[in-house]
């Protein structure tokens, strides 16, 4: 791995691996001093072109815990019109010796342009593309799963997939790069994802994935699942007929109460609820669901941290460096020779 | 020097695919075909073009040219983009109306008409705007447009839909007292909002807000039964989908008096080709899928679509530097428009270099009502001539091209076919695959240009 651009091209062994150096990292976070030195030195930029403060300092813990030095650069707004094109602050970014670029834009594909251009050498990690991608979203769900499905089965997580877990994702499928990300790694990693929305919230051309397609909540939870994901519903959506009202939105398709007390009255104990934050509280999500002992919201949070810390040091360290960039880093795979590995040279 | 433009023998070429002949061009006409050619009185003294193997075409015509000029001569002028037409063996193109300002005057028209005469590469011919600044509320002075100099013919807001159906109705209409066509950009704005490709399977995948075909199935439809009821001529740009295929196949079937243009990228591209993100892809309408690909072909081969035209559409490069929603929509296509309907539509047995005559030069003047342009190559005709080397490789560089543009999304193929030579009036604007001289008009009528 070179890039993290999206999950559609992720491998099963490489997603294993970011998911398992993630549990190794997230035993950094319990510890009294969260720090490793395995980035001394080399320089993270959080270049967001949309605003997220939550991924953006989950990002600048994750690299902050490795020692990177981490520069944020808010780049909200700029356009070739408004101002200094992608490829002007890719550039810029490459001259102050960027290592890696952490990019957040609002267009579809931004990541990919900065990593297919010559226009910077570094590292380039998908923070949310349009609505395209969000890997690390995606896998900090897989990881969060992963420890839920494991803990059931009772064995270890480490090195294990998601084989025979339903999941269920539901709401604004057609905007969301959550559920995009979610639906390719939940393929690869083996789980049997149904997602769950309005017609009008679902692209044309969704019969191609690999997944089910329903309109019914009720009817996906009534067949049994294991975890279902809620996806926020932006306000914009809610004026241009996407839907009638927020009211008929969030009885058909939110998870309210009597969703949350037909869990317990379908025998379903051990089914988790997602969400990947922000909530819309009351439309998309009830209050209860979300504070109940079933919601993963918050261990989805800490979770965040682990798997960019990952996907930092795997990008960052991986065994065509430098050896110095991994001295007393965490243990990782020796399976690291992916032929796919470039030779990366450090700016 | 007896004659103005010289006087050229081609010996042995391949006229329009069929047997060798050889041709005289002589002051600007065909003067013989055949054995009479070397026969001839201006036989004597006449420069010669061994032309065994090559196939002798009419001059293409194209009905769907961006060349920029007044505006944006950072992208391109009437004369790098005119150079471009004669490299890929046009002699005659179709200025698209939206300069800056917008062609929707007779001054703008007669302007971009006499940059074309100066320039001296092909004939231009403007096309006009059908309402006032594109802006479709108003028409513009069509009129005043056709009985200028530049004697427009072609009405279109390309780029941007008429989409208002009262409006298209009075278009379509009021062109009819000077025998002009509304040549459509056929896109529904309310269902285009926003859009960046195709809508279907992979802008699902790439979250990319999609681009239906229904958007230019619907006006289509609406456009041919409009031109129906008014009995005018319409034309339809670009088509682009197999719906849009079987529309106007069931319009000519009716009788309706619609043409229909298909570019060379929509013959040979898909939307497969976007899940790089690079923006020399992003074009409008977009490129579509294999079975739209599939029906666009068939629909040329059967004449439902009746020409080629290139959609020539330069863009300085920090237009395509940036990100996918960020970049404009065009490709370049001039200088690869041969080649590229030579691989899609001769190579695979679909059409005769008959047939190509037909698309690329015939039917394209008859639509845009040249009369000096689209002719059989017959004795008294005017020379306006290409000669092809069919067996010949090129791989595409936008780097060696003429037009200013650099964003050919045919980049780095090998494709079939070079244009070895082109006359224009009877005037090598090309030779040996290179540009020679610019067409100068005979005698003292040079002072009127530029």
């Amino acid at each position: 791995m070179k890039h993290l651009l999206s999950t559609e091209d992720l491998s099963l062994a490489n997603a294993i691996r970011i998911l398992d150096t993630a549990e190794e990292m997230a035993a950094v976070g319990d510890r009294e001093v969260k720090k490793l030195p395995a980035l001394r030195g080399r320089t993270v930029v959080n270049l967001f072109f949309e605003d997220s403060t939550r991924t953006r300092i989950s990002f600048e813990a994750a690299a902050k815990r490795l020692s990177a030095d981490v520069i944020n650069f808010a780049a909200k707004g700029s356009s070739v019109s408004k101002g200094e094109s992608l490829k002007d602050t890719a550039q810029t970014l490459a001259a102050m010796g960027a290592d890696a670029v952490v990019i957040r834009h609002w267009a579809s594909g931004a990541p990919h342009r900065l990593a297919a251009t010559d226009w910077i050498d570094a590292a380039v990690i998908n923070a949310g593309d349009g609505t395209h991608e969000h890997p690390t979203q995606a896998l900090l769900d897989a990881f969060t799963m992963r420890r839920h499905w494991s803990k059931l089965a009772g064995t270890a997580s480490i090195g294990a997939d998601l084989k025979g877990m339903r999941v269920a994702i539901a709401g604004d499928v057609l905007h969301s790069r959550v559920a995009r990300s979610n639906v390719w790694l939940l393929r690869t990693l083996g789980a049997d994802v149904t997602l769950v929305a309005p017609p009008t919230l679902l692209p044309i051309g969704v019969e191609h994935w690999p997944c089910k397609v329903s309109y019914n909540l009720d009817e996906t939870l009534a067949r049994g699942v294991d975890a279902v994901m809620m996806l926020r519903v932006q306000g914009e959506r809610m004026n241009a007929s996407f839907f009638p009202s927020t009211r008929e939105y969030s009885r058909r398709w939110g998870f309210d109460d009597n969703r949350l007390r037909a869990l317990d009255s379908l025998g379903l104990k051990d089914t988790i609820i997602m969400h990947p934050g922000p909530m819309n509280r009351g439309l998309e999500i009830s209050a209860a669901a979300a504070d109940s002992p079933r919601s993963t919201v918050l261990a989805q949070v800490r979770n965040g941290v682990s798997v960019r810390m990952a996907a930092l040091y795997l990008l960052l360290s991986g065994d065509t460096r430098e050896p110095a960039a991994t001295a007393g880093a965490a243990r990782t795979n020796a399976a690291h020779s992916n032929a796919a590995h470039s030779t990366k040279e450090s700016n | 020097m007896a004659k103005n433009n010289g006087t050229y023998l081609i010996r042995g070429a391949s006229i329009l695919g069929a047997g060798a002949e050889d041709l005289l061009i002589s002051d600007g006409v065909i003067a013989a075909r055949g054995a009479a050619a070397a026969a001839h009185n201006d036989a004597h003294g006449a420069t010669v073009i061994e032309a065994a193997g090559l196939v002798a075409l009419p001059g293409m015509v194209d009905v769907h040219t961006h060349l920029r000029e007044p505006g944006r001569e950072d992208a391109e002028t009437v004369e790098t983009g005119t150079r471009a037409a004669a490299l890929g063996g046009f002699t005659a193109v179709h200025a698209m109306a939206n300069s800056n300002p917008v062609a929707d005057t007779a001054g703008v028209v007669e302007q971009v008409h006499s940059l074309g005469r100066a320039a001296g590469w092909v004939d231009v011919r403007p096309v006009g705007a059908v309402t006032v600044g594109l802006a479709g509320e108003q028409l513009a002075e069509l009129g005043a447009m056709a009985d200028s100099r530049a004697q427009v013919r072609m009405f279109s807001d390309d780029g941007l839909c008429v989409h208002d159906p009262v409006l298209m109705r009075r278009a379509l209409e009021y062109v009819k007292a000077f025998d002009g066509v509304v040549a459509q950009h056929a896109q529904e704005p309310r269902l285009t909002a926003g859009a960046q490709m195709n809508e279907g399977a992979v802008s699902a995948v790439l979250g990319l807000t999609g681009w239906p075909a229904v958007a230019e199935e619907s006006i289509i439809a609406r456009d041919v039964l409009l031109a129906q009821h008014v009995n005018s001529r319409l034309h339809v740009c670009h088509v682009s989908t197999a719906g849009s295929v079987e529309i106007i196949r069931w319009a000519k079937e009716r009788g309706i008096n619609v043409t229909a243009e298909v570019t060379p990228h929509h013959l040979l591209l898909t939307d497969d080709l976007v899940r790089s993100y690079n923006p020399v892809y992003k074009v409008n309408p977009p490129l579509r899928t294999d079975a739209d690909v599939q029906a666009l072909r068939a629909g040329l081969a059967d004449g439902t679509i009746d020409v080629v035209g290139t959609d020539h559409a330069p863009h300085p490069s920090e237009h395509k530097e940036c990100e996918w929603a960020q970049a404009a929509m065009g490709m370049t296509g001039l200088e690869t428009a041969l080649s590229v309907v030579q691989h899609s539509m001769i190579e695979t047995g679909l059409m005769t270099w008959a047939d190509f005559a037909r698309v690329t030069s015939f039917a394209a003047a008859r639509i845009g009502r040249l009369t000096d342009q689209g002719r059989p190559l017959e004795t008294g005709e005017p020379a306006n001539i290409i000669l092809v080397d069919p067996a010949a490789r090129w791989t595409v560089d936008p780097a060696r091209m003429a037009t200013m543009g650099r964003n050919s999304p045919f980049a780095g193929l090998e494709l079939p076919g070079q244009v070895v030579a082109t006359f224009y009036k009877g005037h090598p604007t090309v030779l040996d695959g290179k540009l020679n001289t610019p067409y100068r008009e005979p005698a003292a009528s040079a002072a009127g240009a530029s």
